[in-house]
């Protein structure tokens, strides 16, 4: 985690600086279909971070020799925009997005039909526009929704949300600061459906019981938020629905 | 061998350990929670600061630190660096080729650097030389040489031990060498997924038909310092709490019979 500091995380009150409580959410909106050219997008904002996704594919895998006879492959491609954190960050793909993209990859891995599509490859491109602690759940939770409205098969849609520790105590989703000056953080993803764990790295430091404490936390939100992403599919489905209907009055 | 023929012989690999699993077997005969013999010999490359070179079974890892002056990030101003890398050179396996790190090598260095910096084992404000101004660096890397399963263990293994063997070669500035300051001894041990059981210490038969890895590192006090989880399949809670257990017990015997701390 980042430098220590004699700044307070948690006032008298128990409630955060942001105002929040321990196993208190940011605000949380997902949109489906946002872009025209892609098989199928998404757009969130999570606290103060805004992340777009793009899905293509199934798609024939090129270069040839990374097909798989047997199954889709799956890229993932997280990217910071340059302008997404306080100081510049050099454009291109860095050590951290690297990891991440991997991660994230293989937690989407999970969820998706792979087999139905050998040979194929399954391009999620997922760009943070503006970063305040979380993006890789907030990317990872999008990524669904985007392959969702790609109409790629899966088992269900993934989601996250980290919890962490700040100034010893457990608490849900920590913002910028909370990421810079804790304890601990600890971003998950699961599949809502089975309750299965499909991401999960951890750095800091935690007891057996704090962590256990943690995923419980981190458990609940995300089926809180998958709730979010299945709005968010009906919400794009409705628009349809109307445009099809005045269509037709025409 | 084509593709198509790989697979087949994936498949039939893993139904096999698969099978074994279930009735509490592994392909080499170890327990579930055994590690590979582990064997360490430090100071392996007397010219660097420390080094480490490790054999966990036929893996083969070494790691080299080298201690440089160098400039503070402009964030931590009186704070040394640390910094890991590694190389999976195309000797140690058929699959590996050189050029720039992959996205596995880059993995590999940074679960491994996780560990050693979250468990704040090097007191990196002792390493200050002019606030602000000058600090020393030091430079993890990890060479594999020689590839059979669970390179994250042997490599952070390595690492540890290295670092714990390094001098500051403060004399190169007038001052006298000073042994690399160390507050913790983190150890990493990774969990492998073969059907729905889990295993230590996977070897690369047990790798490469693993639908997930947990790799978990924990200081001296038992406390959970980093956590990674690899490859495209699922774990359940029950499963991240075993590969817990499983680290919190295999480390501890790991800190005291290999790296007598």
């Amino acid at each position: 985690m980042g430098t220590s500091s004699d700044i307070k995380l948690i006032n008298e009150e128990g409630l955060r600086i942001d105002g929040r409580k321990s196993n208190e959410l940011r605000p949380i909106k997902i949109e489906a279909g946002v872009l025209n050219r892609a098989d199928g997008s998404a757009y969130i904002e999570w606290g103060g971070n805004k992340v777009l996704v793009a899905v293509y594919g199934p798609r024939e895998a090129f270069p040839k020799h990374t097909q798989n006879p047997s199954r889709a492959v799956i890229n993932a491609r997280y990217n910071m925009a340059a302008f997404s954190v306080d100081e510049r960050k050099r454009p291109g793909p860095d050590r951290r997005a690297v990891e991440i993209s991997k991660v994230i990859g293989e937690a989407l891995e999970c969820a998706i039909f792979t087999e139905q599509f050998p040979r194929t490859s399954i391009d999620i491109y997922i760009e943070v526009l503006q970063a305040d602690a979380g993006t890789r759940i907030a990317g990872l939770t999008a990524a669904s929704v985007a392959l969702a409205d790609a109409g790629i098969p899966m088992r269900d849609m993934v989601v996250g949300c980290a919890s962490g520790k700040i100034d010893g105590k457990v608490v849900l989703d920590l913002n910028k600061e909370e990421d810079n000056f804790g304890q601990a953080d600890l971003p998950i993803a699961i599949i809502p459906r089975t309750q299965e764990i499909v991401l999960l790295q951890m750095d800091g430091n935690m007891s057996r019981d704090e962590i256990q404490e943690a995923v419980a936390m981190s458990k609940k939100a995300a089926l809180f938020i998958s709730n979010i992403q299945r709005e968010a599919l009906l919400e794009r489905y409705k628009e349809k629905e109307v445009n099809e209907e005045g269509e037709r009055n025409e | 061998m084509s593709k198509s023929s790989d697979e087949i012989v994936y498949g039939l690999k893993r139904e096999y350990l698969q099978k074994i699993s279930t009735e509490g077997n592994r392909i080499d005969g170890r327990k579930f929670d055994e590690f590979r013999e582990l064997r360490v010999t430090t100071n392996f490359v007397p010219r660097a600061e420390g080094s480490a070179e490790v054999r966990l079974g036929n893996s083969r890892v070494l790691v080299g630190v080298k201690i440089e002056e160098g400039e503070p990030f402009p964030d931590t101003p009186n704070s040394g660096i640390l910094t890991t890398n590694s190389e999976l050179l195309p000797m140690a396996s058929p699959t590996f080729e050189s050029g720039p790190p992959n996205e596995d090598s880059i993995e590999l260095a940074r679960v491994v650097d996780r560990g050693i910096r979250e468990s704040k084992m090097i007191d990196l404000e002792k390493l200050v030389i002019e606030p602000g101004k000058k600090v020393w660096v030091v430079f993890v890397d990890i060479h594999v040489l020689d590839f059979d399963g669970n390179l994250i263990d042997a490599s952070a293994i390595g690492a540890v031990a290295a670092l714990i063997e390094s001098k500051v070669p403060a004399s190169k500035i007038g001052l006298s060498d000073f042994p690399l300051p160390i507050n913790h001894v983190p150890v990493m041990v990774t969990s492998a997924k073969i059907g729905s059981s889990l295993v230590v210490d996977p070897n690369l038969e047990e790798e490469e038909v693993a639908t997930a890895r947990i790799s978990v590192s924990t200081d001296e006090n038992g406390n959970i310092v980093a956590m990674q989880k690899g490859l495209g399949g699922s774990i359940t809670e029950e499963e991240l709490f075993i590969a817990i257990d499983n680290s919190i017990k295999v480390g501890k015997d790991i800190r005291k019979r290999v790296l007598g701390k």
